[in-house]
């Protein structure tokens, strides 16, 4: 449900360090949660975005949610097959349904995300 | 949730079912099983049950049944026959929309009228409030639940369960005592999905029973249970109006689109005048149905613009499963509201292009015949 090797923010976004870069993407119990997600607005390449401000908007037939960024940067890639195809963020949120992909300016921050066990208890919680 | 909320007999079943529960017109009621796209297809393609017993009904009894319901709505129940069902709206004198309803005449003496859950208490004591004492007004929402089996499977389902010749049933009709797996209910050839279909009318205790009886029955067809999230979307590319977004006290019949049920040419009801006038001095605004160029939802309350100002407000709009586009409803000009007529609408600040388009969004292809 909850990959180890990401980094995971209370907005329910996860945030995957490549190297120099961060892809990002919503979790499952996002993309659940909204489930038949519809459409998907992401801003241009070269934007730049900053840290839990909304970056873009996942909207399901049931409700709209803004996107949320893990950690602040520059826009370097964005996924153009999850406009083309958004429902591929119910089937495969953690894989071809990432977002973003952001050259950070302070890793820093991404210390302040949550490991895998902390976001499941976290979500645990928010499903009770 | 909400602990004051209302539970139809179907409740546990949901559960078991996986479903999601949402609070809806003061019920907690299941908004998806599997998923709204799979429910949706399943009904345009197959089939699918949904428990809507969260509708209330109330049976007006005795000799001024038929005049009282001649009273309160603008469609002309004296037309109807034995066995048959009618759509109208119930209107302010106004000519405000205080529900739409459908109307089962049993016999000259005994009508049912299906109203909306939200709606059931005020309905309630507007008909009461008209009722003179040659009639009985009877709330029977709590006794009386309701299953919706709909798509194009929909008969061969239920006729696997019945020795009733459904055949039988044409488009707004009904019949009282069919046998439903064992049990007894009445039936009749109705829906909110633009699809064929049945809706099922039976007793509380016998809800469960013919719920499950019709989910074995049609799983090998690929009938799926379904929820309120797909009644919507299926309603909206039908192109039926939903009371509460598309229609309220503030919106006449005419306005709404809703003109073929206004029988101003009958005896006098409540609104009458009223829709007259409006009729005569013509509309300032009209429901239309529009389509965008992006896939983004057009919400409930959002802004439709065109020659650079607002000309008018959503009502309802999603995405449309079947259709594949975003389509919505919207009240606008009638200037403005025919098909062709380019408009945007405007999503969280961005201006989104669309077009004006006839209703509905969704039509089945009809067989020869029923």
């Amino acid at each position: 449900m909850y990959p180890k090797e990401l980094r995971y923010s209370k907005e329910h976004e996860w945030a995957k360090v490549e190297g120099k870069r961060v892809r990002i993407g919503i979790t499952k119990f996002a993309a659940d949660r909204l489930s038949d997600v519809v459409y998907i607005e992401l801003p241009q390449v070269g934007t730049d975005v900053s840290y839990m401000q909304p970056f873009g908007v996942v909207e399901s037939v049931k409700a709209v949610s803004d996107l949320y960024a893990p950690v602040s940067g520059k826009i370097v890639e964005i996924n153009r097959a999850v406009i083309e195809k958004p429902e591929m963020i119910n089937t495969d949120p953690y894989g071809e349904a990432w977002m973003i992909v952001v050259e950070p300016r302070d890793t820093a921050e991404l210390g302040q995300l949550m490991d895998a066990a902390a976001y499941a208890a976290m979500v645990g919680e928010a499903t009770s | 949730m909400d602990a004051t909320l209302k539970r139809t007999p179907l409740f546990e079943a949901h559960r078991r079912l996986g479903a999601r529960m949402v609070a809806f017109g003061g019920w907690e009621m299941p908004v998806q099983y599997s998923g709204i796209m799979e429910e949706h297809r399943a009904v345009r393609g197959r089939a699918g049950l949904f428990d809507v017993s969260h509708m209330g009904e109330v049976d007006l009894l005795g000799r001024g049944a038929i005049a009282l319901a001649q009273r309160l709505v603008t469609n002309d129940v004296e037309r109807l026959a034995a066995g048959q069902a009618l759509y109208s709206p119930m209107c302010t004198p106004e000519g405000g929309i205080i529900d739409d309803l459908l109307v089962y005449k049993m016999s000259d003496t005994h009508l049912m009228l299906v109203v909306n859950a939200a709606n059931t208490s005020e309905d309630l004591d507007w008909i009461r409030a008209h009722a003179g004492t040659d009639v009985q007004v009877i709330d029977r929402s709590v006794e009386i639940a309701l299953l919706a089996l709909q798509g194009p499977k929909a008969a061969d389902i239920l006729q696997s369960l019945t020795r009733e010749s459904l055949g039988g049933i044409r488009y707004y009709w009904f019949r009282e005592m069919v046998e439903v797996a064992g049990r007894t209910a009445t039936v009749s050839r109705t829906g909110y999905t633009g699809e064929d279909g049945f809706e099922i009318y039976a007793s509380s205790q016998d809800a469960v029973p013919i719920w499950e009886a019709i989910l074995e029955t049609g799983r090998s067809t690929g009938l799926l249970p379904a929820g309120l999230g797909a009644r919507d979307t299926l309603r909206l590319e039908a192109g039926y109006l939903l009371h509460g977004n598309d229609m309220d006290k503030t919106t006449s019949p005419l306005e709404a689109g809703l003109g073929w049920t206004v029988k101003l040419g009958k005896s006098g009801f409540i609104g009458q005048d009223a829709l007259r006038r409006q009729k005569d001095e013509g509309l300032s605004r009209r429901l239309a149905g529009f389509v965008l160029g992006e896939r983004v939802i057009a919400r409930h309350g959002f802004a439709i613009w065109c020659d650079s100002r607002v000309v008018g407000v959503v009502t309802s709009g999603s995405f449309g499963p079947t259709v594949e586009k975003s389509i919505g409803l919207g009240y606008m000009p009638p200037r403005y509201a025919e098909p062709g007529q380019q408009i945007a609408v405007e999503v969280r600040g961005r201006m989104v292009p669309g077009t004006v388009t006839k209703l509905p969004f969704y039509a089945r292809e009809k067989r020869a015949s029923a």
